[in-house]
């Protein structure tokens, strides 16, 4: 089972293209820091250069450098999107888990939870808590994020888990007095796995996106630079009017090509798994 | 003769190479008879029922032919074959309970059905064709989910037989169904018959007890070939193949009901079906095999409609 | 049905008590006195407006009071529609700088949404499988789905405003003009709308299309289209059968994107800074006017809700399964 989803995996386009992209933003996000010197915010050039050999993606107003703005501000972006995106599944996972394979009226209580949250414009609600605490950090803006976006993460894993409920491998293991715990632990996480990894993908994107909004509106983190906060910056001095198209243009591009690719990975992955999709 | 099925071979497409899951089966159906078509599951008796009407996305056409009401029917092309569905050959599905569209009216849905291939809709015949089924004219502006699940089964037997096709194939209609509902189900597809709803018919399951008290003739299959084909009172009583034999001899008595699990009686499993070795594929499980079954055997017609595809028969 | 609905109201009455609820509780939470930490960090000029407003918010929040009558007090001047007063546009109260900026953000949103839905949705139902349209239709939407809504917005401000100066770049109608029932003015409002309205419906277009695309392939291999095709039905009524049934799917997941398109909307409105609630709720944010932010936060939620019930009413009406009372809609 495993060796055929690595047969296929190696096999498919999407997966490579999307992974591909990712490993190689990741990489200037993880080594790209440590080859530049003086921290993102210093001013060191001359003003709104263009890119050129010097500073690769250019200068700012303020004679800021681009590229290392970039390249730090990549590493929040990935370090939000997976503490954020991490921290909604496992929710997503606990609460998807307890309330399937629980039932009765754990399951309504938290199905109520679920819903609630899902229909709560969850956004608005990141306005008001990033807005009321005044200083802010990326882990924090990651925590804020997790904390609203796992309801759907938890209702499909509750569906998934409430037909895995009923069949004859984890009836053997109740009757055989293993506890709940050990069960979710042992027989139903192993057999949905595939499905986590593709709903930790699409919360990672997710939570991405909605950080750059946060980012954009003043609400980002006021200890690091981000891909986000260039946007924003940008917009507040009016890059666009002054023609600064490779302050706002990188930034933007970056976000899209780590969310784009997240998503044709997380297909890639789901033809991988799932053999019906699978093209002949 | 209705149908006549010439050396047909079906496969599958699978990653590792092709599933020969139909290799080389003939036969023939006359007006007015019953076929049924027996066999532990992956013996392609499904495969031979999809065939003959619509095969799917990873089923090809490698040989051999089938000729219905003189016309030889082009099962190999979808679009070509589309003209003969429903009006020359029809299906009763397996999934009936899932077979009608959950958000249309169901006499909607027929109208419609019906309309898409230039037919009329006769009100009256369907009416009385309802009543037959024992179901009421207002079924028409229900919705399907508003059916119990025999409805729905009667409602689709309806439907697929309205155009008075000359083959209706019966793909394991009666498995998820209990003993009342399924000699319901038997008797009245006997009446369609006699009726003249439909010329022929080709009844699949994997339980034989109940195609004997359908079916003129049982067809048995195995692993992708004919087996042993007679009429259903020779098979039941007096088999010649020895993989009917044991199939025959693993039902508690004729006319109970066999449960699936009883199949398993014979020791060993089918062979696999994407490179199989040359001769007869039971012989791994044969209590007779010896060396002539390294080559394959030819079915023979060892009495008048009785052929037999084994070496110790012929 | 009416259990349907009951449930439904139940949950969105329940969303609507905690965000009051949340609303009420965050600035409590927060250490120190809030009104005066509030009117420290906000920008009111004048010191007569600051010692008024200290006044009014001592009263307002009543801390003097037991806090569940401070809590009471807070539902009650909510019903009242008392929101408080700007800090930033001293002072008019929050209530009526919110309406007046409601009917631009709706003016986006509503066309965006519903538009982008539509379009999307028989995009997605023309590609599914149909290769040389899907291996088009597909990789695009992927890309503008991914795209943020604010980078979109720039981009195309940027490259329409300022490169080729085609559209403008800021405001919901232009500074000469003053808001009169003629039909330049309308014509100008139409102008200034249609950069933010395109951004918005793109982003939002390719979700619609992938999510079409991949419900109506599954509904193109259920079992009744196999029913149909095994009757000779034609290629065009399956089709249109499935695209039918996966409208359904489509319509819960219309309600469950409503959150994101809002704020897809915010985002835009400020790039443009097109007049509507996104462009208040910067303002609140850089000014620190927090009972700005906190009336824009209940108007959102009540017409997330308010959306989402009239979603409710449309499933009801399209799938007829929900009325016969049989099954629930999904979400």
């Amino acid at each position: 089972m495993r060796w055929e989803a690595l047969y296929f995996a190696v096999r498919n386009t999407k997966l490579l293209v999307g992974a591909g992209i990712i490993l190689v933003l990741l990489g200037i996000g993880v080594i790209g820091p440590f080859f530049i010197e003086k921290p993102p915010s210093e001013y060191v050039g001359m003003q709104m250069q263009p890119p050129g050999a010097e500073f690769w993606l250019g200068t700012n107003t303020f004679g800021q450098d681009l590229w290392a703005q970039f390249v730090h501000g990549l590493r929040t972006t990935f370090l939000v999107g997976a503490l954020g995106g991490g921290i909604a599944a496992v929710i997503g996972m606990v609460v998807g888990f307890l309330a399937g394979y629980k039932g009765g009226w754990i399951d309504e209580i938290l199905n109520m939870l679920t819903n609630i949250v899902l229909v709560l414009p969850t956004l608005a609600v990141l306005f008001i808590l990033n807005a009321y605490i005044g200083v802010r950090s990326a882990g924090m803006q990651a925590l804020f994020i997790g904390l609203t976006q796992w309801p759907w993460a938890a209702r499909s894993i509750r569906a998934q888990t409430f037909s895995l409920r009923g069949r004859d491998f984890v009836d053997l293991a109740r009757l055989s007095g293993v506890g709940s715990g050990r069960i979710i632990a042992r027989e139903i996480a192993p057999n949905m796995s595939s499905y986590l990894l593709l709903t930790f993908i699409l919360l990672f994107g997710g939570s991405i996106l909605i950080a750059s909004s946060l980012d954009f509106i003043g609400l980002g983190p006021t200890d690091a630079v981000s891909l986000g906060l260039m946007l924003q910056q940008a917009h507040q001095w009016s890059a666009m009017h002054l023609g600064l198209w490779w302050w706002f243009v990188p930034p933007g591009a970056g976000i899209t090509l780590i969310v784009g690719a997240l998503y044709v990975a997380n297909v890639g992955l789901d033809e991988v798994f799932n053999p019906k999709l699978r093209e002949l | 003769m209705t149908l006549e099925v010439d050396d047909l071979r079906v496969y599958y497409r699978t990653l590792k190479g092709d599933v020969q899951a139909l290799d080389g089966v003939s036969f023939g159906l006359r007006d007015g008879e019953i076929l049924g078509l027996a066999g532990e599951s992956g013996c392609g008796k499904t495969t031979l029922g999809k065939a003959l009407i619509r095969l799917d996305g990873r089923m090809k056409h490698v040989g051999g032919s089938v000729t219905l009401d003189g016309q030889v029917l082009p099962i190999g092309e979808d679009a070509k074959m589309n003209p003969y569905r429903f009006k020359q050959v029809s299906l009763i599905p397996q999934y009936s309970m899932s077979a009608m569209n959950p958000t249309r009216k169901i006499g909607r849905m027929v109208r419609e059905l019906l309309e898409s291939r230039r037919e009329k809709l006769d009100l009256d015949e369907l009416h009385k064709r309802l009543e037959l089924v024992e179901l009421p004219k207002d079924v028409l502006g229900k919705y399907p989910i508003e059916l119990s699940g025999g409805m729905k089964q009667r409602m689709v037997m309806v439907i697929s037989t309205l155009l008075n096709p000359s083959l209706l194939i019966a793909d394991e209609i009666t498995s998820a169904l209990d003993v009342s509902t399924q000699k319901a189900v038997v008797t009245t597809l006997k009446g369609f018959r006699d009726r003249g709803f439909v010329k022929s018919m080709i009844f699949i399951t994997h339980d034989i007890s109940l195609t004997n008290q359908l079916a003129d003739t049982i067809m048995v299959m195995y692993a992708g070939k004919l087996a042993e084909k007679a009429p259903a009172s020779t098979v039941v009583n007096a088999p010649k193949h020895p993989y009917t034999q044991l199939l025959i001899s693993s039902l508690p008595e004729v006319g109970v009901r066999y449960a699936d699990k009883r199949l398993t009686g014979i020791p060993g499993n089918p062979p696999s079906l994407l490179k199989p070795e040359p001769g007869c594929r039971f012989r791994a499980r044969c209590p007779l095999a010896f060396e002539k079954c390294a080559e394959d055997p030819p079915p023979v017609e060892v009495e008048k409609d009785h052929v037999v595809a084994c070496w110790k028969a012929a | 049905m009416r259990r349907y609905f009951g449930r439904k109201l139940l949950i969105y009455g329940l969303t609507f008590f905690m965000a009051v609820t949340v609303n009420w509780l965050v600035p409590r939470l927060m250490p120190g006195d809030p009104v005066a930490s509030m009117l420290a960090r906000a920008r009111v000029a004048q010191p007569e407006a600051q010692e008024a407003l200290r006044v009014y918010y001592n009263n307002l929040f009543g801390f003097d009071l037991p806090w569940w009558q401070q809590y009471l007090n807070s539902w009650g001047s909510l019903f009242r529609g008392d929101f408080g007063i700007s800090l930033w546009a001293f002072p008019t109260p929050v209530a009526d700088l919110l309406t007046r900026a409601v009917p631009y953000s709706l003016a986006l949103l509503v066309p965006s949404i519903l538009l982008s839905w539509v379009v999307g949705n028989r995009l997605g139902a023309l590609a599914a499988r149909r290769k040389v349209l899907d291996n088009t239709v597909l990789p695009v939407s992927y890309v503008l789905t991914a795209t943020p809504y604010l980078w979109l917005a720039a981009l195309m401000a940027w490259g329409f405003g300022v490169v080729w100066g085609i559209f403008p770049v800021a405001g919901g109608y232009s500074f000469s003009m003053t808001p009169s029932f003629t039909w330049d003015f309308f014509a100008d409002l139409l102008w200034h709308w249609l950069l933010p309205f395109s951004s918005l419906f793109l982003v939002a277009l390719g979700g619609w299309a992938i999510g079409m695309r991949n419900v109506i392939i599954y509904e193109l291999e259920s079992d009744y289209a196999n029913y149909m095709s095994a009757l000779g039905a034609p290629q065009k009524l399956i089709r249109r059968y499935a695209f039918r049934n996966a409208v359904l799917p489509q319509i819960t997941g219309l309600a469950l994107q409503l959150g994101v398109l809002v704020a897809g909307a915010l985002v835009t409105e400020i790039v443009f800074s097109y007049p509507g609630l996104g462009s208040l709720i910067l303002a609140a944010i850089q000014n620190k006017d927090f009972f700005l932010l906190q009336g824009a936060f209940l108007f959102i939620v009540l017409g997330v809700l308010i959306a989402n019930f009239i979603i409710d009413v449309v499933y009801v009406i399209v799938d007829p399964r929900t009325r016969v009372g049989m099954a629930g809609a999904a979400a």
